[in-house]
């Protein structure tokens, strides 16, 4: 059997397994605090609480992982194309048929947003109806062995089902935001009413109760945000490597990844702030930080550092020449 | 890929199948004999050229490899606008057999290079009596054939592409998913 020149980084995917494993860990924490909370101190507006944030939760989740497609494009104001919709449609096809046959995955759908701005995403729920979507803007600033690279990145993201991964990992965050929010508004709108005598007995525990969720939901809100955007900057850099080694080009790549970067820094924040929902699923992120922002908006941000990225690209160049 | 994968974000590359294109002589028979395509004698493997030395070395190998053989045998290389390599392979119309043993020795050339997962496709030309184009394609990473029969001005003749599906159906394993016969448009010796 030949030799595979097509090694598996085991340092990114040890520390992406760790890092889904501490989220998995502070979920369970999470739920048990909650259910020794409400076994321990029965209460029905904090059951409630509990419930209702759990029910929203999951229907946010569902519905944002199910439309994922829907919801991304018409953010992004993108049409579906056909290879016949003019010649943009036709080439952007011609190389997407091509990794396709190369990776041995079903044919995306393939949409184009009318947006100067250079980048591109992939989106839904599963590899039969996803999208990959990219932008006028890097229509027409790539070359064609760049556009490839960006193409099979996102079609390694589809690969990966980084929409169902992420959904998944953000279930959490959503859940505990929910529950800060309702057990607010339960202290400052349902907290007068205890010394009416609403409710029964329990009545002296409903303010330390809701208290505690309170905390315990912005700290497990703060942690699995942290984790999240961690883990997503992992999927990110295991997309780049994915994507390069599916081209065998990874510093075509890392020519996009610079031409995009520099040219999103340069662009007016108009535009940023209007991209800026979709970030999460873009090839790059549109807000880059410069300087000294650089180490804290490290930590928050969905995507790796430029550096870091291209660092990555050029071992996998020199592991294929060698 | 298995959940580990998806959950760990790793997509292991696909090795090609390679033993399936020795189908393909066989099959030439069985088109000639059902259809007015004849093989034209010309075949190309299609594959990404991956940056770095390591590949231009073996590339270059391949090239003497094959110009080193019978005579009757020319090879040429270029390269089509999506930047994929076209190693295309001429002999005499009737000898199927020797082409394909020449378009194996180009894979394995390249799979001992470990760089099979660079291999795309194979197609191996037909022609008919009024000049119209058949190509029958060979999938690496799926194992399988689709004909593609391409016309003026970007369009493919689905009618004669069906009809050699039918022909074809006992002797090759004819692509199932009909959006995975995607277009060759202007493959070098098609």
């Amino acid at each position: 059997m030949a030799r595979t020149r097509y090694a598996t980084d085991r340092g990114l995917i040890a520390r992406m397994g760790a890092t889904m494993f501490l989220i998995g860990l502070v979920f369970t924490a999470f739920i048990i605090v909650i259910v020794w909370l409400l076994s321990s101190y029965s209460n029905v507006s904090s059951g409630g609480i509990v419930f209702i944030a759990v029910l929203i939760g999951a229907a946010v989740s569902f519905g944002s992982f199910y439309w994922s497609d829907k919801i991304a494009l018409s953010t992004a104001g993108a049409r579906l194309v056909g290879p016949q919709d003019g010649p943009m449609a036709a080439e952007l096809h011609g190389v997407i048929d091509r990794l396709c046959a190369l990776a041995n995955m079903p044919k995306p759908r393939v949409a184009i947003a009318p947006t100067d701005m250079p980048n591109a995403f992939a989106t839904g729920r599963s590899s039969k109806v996803a999208v990959v979507c990219v932008t006028e803007g890097l229509l027409r600033r790539l070359d064609r062995n760049e556009l490839e690279g960006v193409l099979a990145h996102e079609m390694s993201h589809v690969a990966h089902k980084d929409v169902a991964v992420m959904t998944i990992a953000s279930f959490i965050g959503i859940m505990a935001a929910l529950l800060v929010r309702f057990a607010f508004y339960s202290e400052l709108f349902g907290g007068g009413g205890r010394g009416r005598g609403r409710g029964g007995g329990n009545d002296q525990n409903a303010l330390p109760v809701v208290l505690v969720m309170l905390i315990v939901g912005m700290i497990v809100y703060a942690i699995s945000f942290l984790l999240i955007r961690l883990l997503s900057r992992y999927r990110e850099l295991s997309a780049d490597r994915s994507g390069a080694m599916l081209t065998g080009q990874p510093s075509a790549l890392a020519s996009a990844l610079v031409k995009v970067s520099s040219d999103i820094a340069r662009i007016p924040t108009r535009d940023l702030r209007a991209a800026e929902p979709l970030n999460a699923f873009y090839f790059a992120p549109a807000l880059s930080a410069t300087g000294a922002q650089m180490t804290l908006s490290t930590i928050f941000s969905t995507h790796p550092p430029l550096e870091k990225r291209l660092a990555a690209l050029e071992k996998i160049s020199q592991q294929l020449s060698r | 890929m298995g959940l580990l994968d998806v959950l760990l974000g790793r997509t292991k590359p696909v090795p090609p199948n390679l033993d399936a294109l020795f189908a393909l002589p066989s099959a030439a028979i069985t088109v000639q004999a059902a259809t007015d395509f004849a093989p034209t004698g010309t075949g190309s493997v299609c594959f990404r050229a991956a940056e770095g030395k390591a590949f231009g070395d073996i590339e270059k190998d391949v090239k003497d490899l094959l110009s080193m053989g019978e005579a009757k045998s020319s090879v040429e290389i270029t390269a089509d606008s999506y930047g994929f390599t076209w190693l295309v392979c001429t002999h005499q119309a009737d000898d199927v057999e020797g082409l394909v043993t020449d378009l194996h020795a180009v894979n394995s050339s390249l799979e001992a290079g470990g760089f099979g997962p660079q291999l795309l496709c194979t197609i191996l030309g037909f022609r008919d009596s009024s000049g119209n184009r058949l190509g029958l394609v060979y999938l690496y990473k799926r194992g399988t054939f689709y004909p593609f029969a391409p016309q003026a001005g970007e369009r493919r003749n689905n009618a004669t592409e069906m009809q050699i599906r039918g022909v074809l159906a006992d002797d090759l394993r004819i692509e199932p998913e009909l959006g995975r016969w995607f277009p060759v448009w202007g493959a070098p010796g098609l």
